[in-house]
């Protein structure tokens, strides 16, 4: 079975929520929708306080190529436009807007049907695309309309579909590959046409057999696309893994998979896409599973954005008291919430609550040596010493050791037997080095 | 507020493994070896072993606790597993103030100067044993022959170990062929039923323990392999060359402390190489020095030395043998 072949590391699955069914979210009596869910410039906001807006009415514009626009989640009232605490623990602006009913906008095709034939060209793809707000959905959060946008002198060849859900717990993508299978390989011929390529691969990691199963038994009345099982190991979501893993092909270091004629998407974005180009439905809602070891019900749930994290932990039976952390996204790369009423964004894949007694970090002790970092790593880094030269501000000799390759996944930190802040310090090193090289190019 | 959630940055979650179960990991590998070392020579193998481990228990806890005034790190398993190894590169009768004085220069000198665990650029428990070598060359030199559980501390019946009577033999101009008959055959060398260090003679119980470690993923395969394929092959070539002069490969496996060293001593993490590139070469030298030293060297064993040599070499090896990086090299399949 395919894998990518140098490091990885294989934590607890903990996939308790990948039999439940997904639900349908309580609309939250009021949203803080954000303008800025995606990487790139913050959208411009269009609408004031006062204003009643309708399910899916764009809120706020797109500023810029690498840009997103914002569509309310809800019908109702602005309330305020203010700040909110996010997912990074900053502050940044958002709308509020207290519920009233759920009046969705008229285009929206809410009918049960499910359209498998594509009427748009690429280019009204792309257009819907950057219309609807798609942005990647498996964490990165990039604008989809860019990524499907390929520069003059670049070529793609294949398309892959990242299933893969390496991170535990997270059970969001696995859920939607088997309630919207079909969605998904709509999505995936839409993405298709898009970049005018005839062949898509759906990787997907070996512990979803189901989902297997079931999208390999749909891909038989779906042109040019395949279903691949890979082993379970983490980072096998990477894209660069991925892309390793399935067609062999090696991105070369600081450049993009598109260098290598290749471009990935998530599931949950092709099931975005299928949305927006089939459906006419803007991205204000996503699968988001909630889950944890004491939580009493566990479970993965359609949210509208800027839905209160809070809500999502009511809905799945209230905060435990022994919750030490709460995470959004997986626990490997997750960001833990400074408090839970941090809105769900585009880019929120999952909620993790982490038991008090595992959400404290181990005592630090001397490193021994034994290169399990070294050996964890999925870009053959040097782990110990790329935390050894940031430690002691040597970051000339950081960069020359490719810190600037760390991709930050975590697999270093987690297998240390010291317990050392790996990739605390990393992350110090990575962002001097590339303040370093900033500050080169504009001498 | 009782109930404030913890904010750090990814990964949020651990891997089970710690230094602490790592080094009782090494141990649970040690304890065939250990009790081949008492079933074959008996009272002294214990003697030995519990005054080996409880001087560098003792050495470690003072200077912590005295010199350094920091908390207390015996537990973390690493100065047990230094007295462990130092024990079986001993001979089961050695007076207990060797041991003692041994164990004070593995841990006071070998480790602690340089700042304890992780720090040292010399495997402690070799340093401590040939600073015995050296110091007491005849107590470090008389093997007890293997006589079986009964037998005594201070009474044990001594004899030459194959790779010595070899050396003095080829010394005295014997053909091998002559020799053979004085040394033990392959079965009896693999068993461990042959005079030398305690933990040495036993190939078997020494190959459980690797394949313990191996499974339990505490050290990969490279540094052992790489020896004692490096030992084998350079051996084949001396062999084929003049077999009367020069010992067959496998005897140069089976005798001596080449297992030991290779599956016990040369992986210590702190001193050997961090990337499997370099482990391989590291290992290489350790092989090609160990023959070099007891084919033409004045010591009839050179395990010890060999993997000294190498250790050296560990700091130079990882800042210039570099894993490849993903994405280094474009390759399209």
């Amino acid at each position: 079975m395919k894998t990518f072949p140098v490091g990885g590391v294989h934590p607890p699955e903990n996939k308790l929520t990948a039999a439940i069914a997904i639900q349908h979210l309580p609309l939250p009596a009021s949203v803080a929708i954000p303008v800025s869910q995606h990487i790139g410039e913050p959208a411009a906001v269009i609408v004031n306080k006062g204003d009643r807006v309708k399910t899916g009415q764009m809120i706020a514009q797109s500023k810029g190529f690498v840009s997103s626009n914002i569509h309310s989640s809800v019908s109702g009232t602005v309330n305020k436009i203010d700040t909110v605490i996010d997912t990074t623990g900053f502050r940044q602006t958002a709308v509020f807007i207290d519920t009233e009913g759920d009046e969705w906008i008229e285009t929206i095709d809410r009918s049960d049907e499910t359209p498998v034939e594509v009427i748009l060209s690429p280019e009204e793809i792309v257009k819907k695309c950057l219309e609807s707000g798609i942005v990647g959905l498996g964490g990165a959060t990039f604008p989809s309309h860019v990524k499907l946008t390929v520069p003059a002198g670049k070529r793609c060849d294949t398309l892959i579909i990242n299933g893969a859900e390496c991170e535990p717990y997270l059970t969001s993508d696995h859920r939607l590959m088997l309630e919207k299978g079909k969605e998904i390989l709509i999505g995936t011929t839409i993405l298709m046409k898009a970049l005018k390529v005839s062949k898509a691969i759906i990787g997907i990691e070996n512990n979803k057999t189901h989902a297997i199963d079931h999208l390999t038994r749909l891909s038989s009345e779906f042109q040019g696309i395949t279903v691949y099982p890979l082993k379970v190991k983490y980072p096998q979501g990477a894209e660069k893994q991925l892309i390793k893993a399935l067609i062999n092909r090696e991105v070369p270091s600081g450049r993009l998979p598109l260098d290598v004629n290749t471009i990935v998407h998530n599931v949950g974005t092709a099931f975005a896409v299928y949305e927006a180009v089939q459906k006419n439905k803007p991205l204000f809602e996503r699968v988001v599973t909630i889950t944890g070891k004491s939580l009493l019900k566990p479970g993965n749930y359609f949210v509208r954005t800027g839905t209160p994290v809070r809500s999502l932990i009511d809905a799945a039976g209230g905060l435990p008291e022994d919750t030490g952390k709460v995470v959004s996204g997986g626990p490997m790369m997750g960001k833990a919430l400074p408090n839970i009423d941090v809105p769900v964004v585009k880019g929120t894949s999952g909620i993790v609550l982490i038991p008090r007694s595992e959400s404290e970090r181990m005592e630090i002790q001397p490193c021994i040596r034994c290169a399990k970092c070294v050996s964890a790593c999925a870009l053959n880094l040097e782990p110990y010493l790329l935390m050894t030269l940031s430690e002691k501000g040597e970051f000339e000799r950081a960069e020359r050791e490719r810190i600037t390759d760390c991709m930050e996944c975590g697999s270093c930190s987690y297998t240390c037997p010291a317990g050392r802040p790996l990739l605390d310090y990393i992350r110090l090193g990575k962002s001097t080095v590339i303040k370093m090289a900033r500050k080169r190019v504009s001498n | 507020m009782s109930n404030l959630l913890n904010v750090s940055l990814s990964p949020h979650i651990h891997g089970k493994e710690t230094t602490q179960k790592l080094m009782f990991g090494v141990i649970a590998a040690l304890i065939p070896v250990f009790l081949t070392s008492v079933f074959f020579f008996g009272y002294g193998a214990l003697i030995v072993t519990a005054t080996s481990v409880a001087s560098c228990l003792l050495f470690e806890y003072l200077i912590v606790k005295f010199i350094f005034r920091k908390p207390v790190t015996i537990t973390d398993g690493s100065a047990l597993v230094t007295g462990l190894l130092l024990a079986f590169n001993l001979p089961s009768n050695i007076p207990v103030i060797i041991i003692v004085i041994g164990s004070l220069i593995s841990i006071a000198v070998a480790k602690m100067t340089f700042g304890g665990l992780g720090n040292n650029p010399f495997n402690p428990a070799l340093v401590g044993r040939v600073f015995m070598l050296i110091s007491f060359p005849v107590q470090m030199t008389t093997w007890p022959v293997p006589a079986g559980l009964g037998t005594g501390y201070a009474d044990a019946v001594t004899g030459a170990t194959p790779l010595a009577i070899i050396k003095e033999g080829i010394k005295n101009g014997e053909p091998i062929s002559q020799l053979m008959s004085q040394i033990p055959t392959p079965a009896q060398m693999f068993l461990g039923d042959m005079g030398g260090s305690m933990g040495e003679v036993a190939a078997f119980a020494l190959l459980l323990g690797f394949i313990w470690l191996l499974f339990r993923k505490i050290i990969t395969w490279h540094i052992p392999v790489s020896i004692v394929v490096t030992i084998l092959a350079f051996t084949a070539v001396l062999w084929a060359v003049n077999p009367e002069k020069y010992a067959n490969p496998l005897f140069h496996i089976l005798a001596g402390g080449v297992l030991l060293g290779a599956i016990f001593m040369a992986t210590d993490y702190v001193t050997s190489p961090m990337n499997p590139k370099a482990m391989l070469i590291y290992g290489c030298g350790i092989g090609m020095l160990t023959v070099i030293i007891r084919v033409w060297g004045a010591y009839p064993e050179g395990v010890s030395f060999a993997i000294l040599i190498m250790n050296a070499f560990v700091p130079l090896m990882n800042a210039y043998i570099k894993p490849k990086r993903f994405g280094e090299e474009v390759k399209n399949g």
